[in-house]
């Protein structure tokens, strides 16, 4: 049951054979090599394995990797452009948001599609946005300081 | 996870000769934060799975001329709480919807899938109870129309059968002088489960404090979301004050039947039972401009 897909993943595509089973997550890390993804619970609670799925955060765990073809799949690898990272990138590192790592990609692509559509928001609505993803260092302060500075800084 | 078969159907014809041909060994797979936790799990071993994201008649998200909404099965949570009038009209489902999951799970699960998945914590059910919302159930056959209370039959159980689709559902329209409310109890703002959850709908006597009629849902206090027609007698053709409410938000715990689990003992969603009834009516009677004085 094994199934040729073409995936469309941070603007390159890339052929892969993959089983019905195999999720996005599985696929992403293991056959494509883009590692930048977590695995955390693996039950869609944590927000480590977050992608953007045509601009929208999804769990890369709760989605088959046949489900994804003809969408737009962006990965935390797929963030920066050459020579430049992205504006959430710049403001994690500023704010020291980053303790282990682990949380960062699913935490600067939530808040990357969250600012997308909410490009000022106020604190509450920050840690809402991430309320979906866990930090167990706790940095929260710092990520969410992190949020509210690209947000003031594009205003 | 055990492998299987996927289908992704692009027409309800076709979905529903599979349906037909495959029986009791399919599962149904919409936005799959339900399904894939479960497979994951080993808590489900389908041999095959019909991915419904490409029929278009699932896919429906509008209007009827009477304000009627259409939902389609496969049109995830995030879409239906940021259509055009649907949280000015059913502010109670939307209030339902936005709670369901988090941010991630809202933008791939759908209301259909919340529905079939027969959770009796659902949070979308108690305001689709409340609104009156009728379900599109289709076969190779034809379609059947199917109210809300007659889909949910126990816990992880629909009226489904095994060759039957969720096509869409129908929310009428709510009356003239109306205004519901939903509430529910969790630990964690986002990814958890209702404790207890609580809809109530009051439908008022036109230029009058008067309530004409009233409708009470509650969640994961029973083996299904139910209604409770006993309470709901008590507030119709009565006029909404604090007595009222306080006896109805009472009267409404004792109707419920819960069960104590790793979330909560059975008295205490009891007790929660009470305290969020008399709250949602509340909230329900402030939206239509009558001031109950207020207690918690």
């Amino acid at each position: 049951m094994k199934k040729d897909i073409v995936l469309k993943i941070n603007g390159e595509e890339r052929e892969v054979t993959v089983e019905s089973r195999q999720t996005l997550l599985d696929v992403l890390r293991n056959h494509l090599g883009l590692t930048g993804t977590k695995e955390g619970c693996g039950n869609g609670n944590c927000g480590t394995c977050t992608v953007l799925i045509d601009g929208k955060a999804v769990s890369s765990c709760l989605i088959f990797a046949v489900e994804t073809e003809g969408h737009e799949i962006l990965t935390i690898e797929g963030l920066a452009q050459p020579g430049k990272i992205h504006p959430v990138q710049k403001a994690f590192i500023e704010e020291g948001a980053i303790q282990c790592g682990f949380c960062s990609p699913g935490m600067i692509l939530t808040a990357k599609a969250f600012l997308d559509t909410n490009p000022h928001p106020t604190e509450a609505e920050a840690r809402q946005a991430i309320a979906g993803n866990l930090c167990r260092c706790t940095g929260y302060d710092k990520i969410v300081r992190a949020i509210l500075k690209v947000g003031a800084k594009t205003l | 996870m055990q492998n299987f078969e996927y289908f992704a159907p692009r027409s309800l014809p076709e979905a529903l000769a599979l349906l037909e041909n495959t029986g009791q060994k399919v599962k149904i797979l919409a936005g799959g934060t339900d399904l894939i936790a479960q497979l994951h799990a080993g808590r489900a071993q389908p041999a095959i799975i019909i991915d419904i994201k490409n029929i278009p008649e699932l896919n429906r998200l509008g209007w009827d001329a009477d304000k009627s909404l259409h939902i389609g099965a496969a049109v995830p949570i995030s879409t239906v709480v940021d259509f055009p009038y649907f949280q000015q009209r059913f502010g109670m489902l939307h209030q339902g919807c936005s709670l369901i999951g988090s941010t991630r799970v809202r933008n791939r699960a759908t209301i259909g899938g919340n529905v079939c998945n027969a959770a009796p914590s659902a949070d979308s059910a108690p305001a689709l109870l409340c609104l009156g919302t009728k379900a599109f159930v289709a076969n190779s056959r034809g379609t059947r129309v199917v109210p809300m209370l007659d889909i949910f039959r126990g816990p992880g159980k629909t009226s489904l059968a095994a060759n039957e689709l969720l096509v869409e559902l129908e929310i009428p329209a709510p009356p003239a002088h109306s205004a519901g409310c939903y509430l529910r109890h969790t630990p964690r703002e986002e990814m958890d489960i209702a404790v207890v959850g609580v809809a109530a709908f009051l439908v008022l006597a036109p230029h009058s404090k008067t309530c004409q009629e009233a409708r009470i849902a509650l969640g994961a206090v029973a083996p299904t979301p139910i209604r409770v027609p006993t309470t709901e007698a008590l507030l119709a053709g009565n006029s909404l004050n604090k007595e009222l409410i306080t006896q109805v938000a009472e009267k409404t715990a004792e109707a419920a039947s819960p069960i104590s689990d790793i979330r909560s003992s059975a008295e205490y969603r009891r007790e929660l039972v009470r305290v969020l009834t008399r709250r949602a009516l509340k909230a329900a009677c402030v939206s239509l401009d009558i001031q109950i004085e207020s207690g918690d």
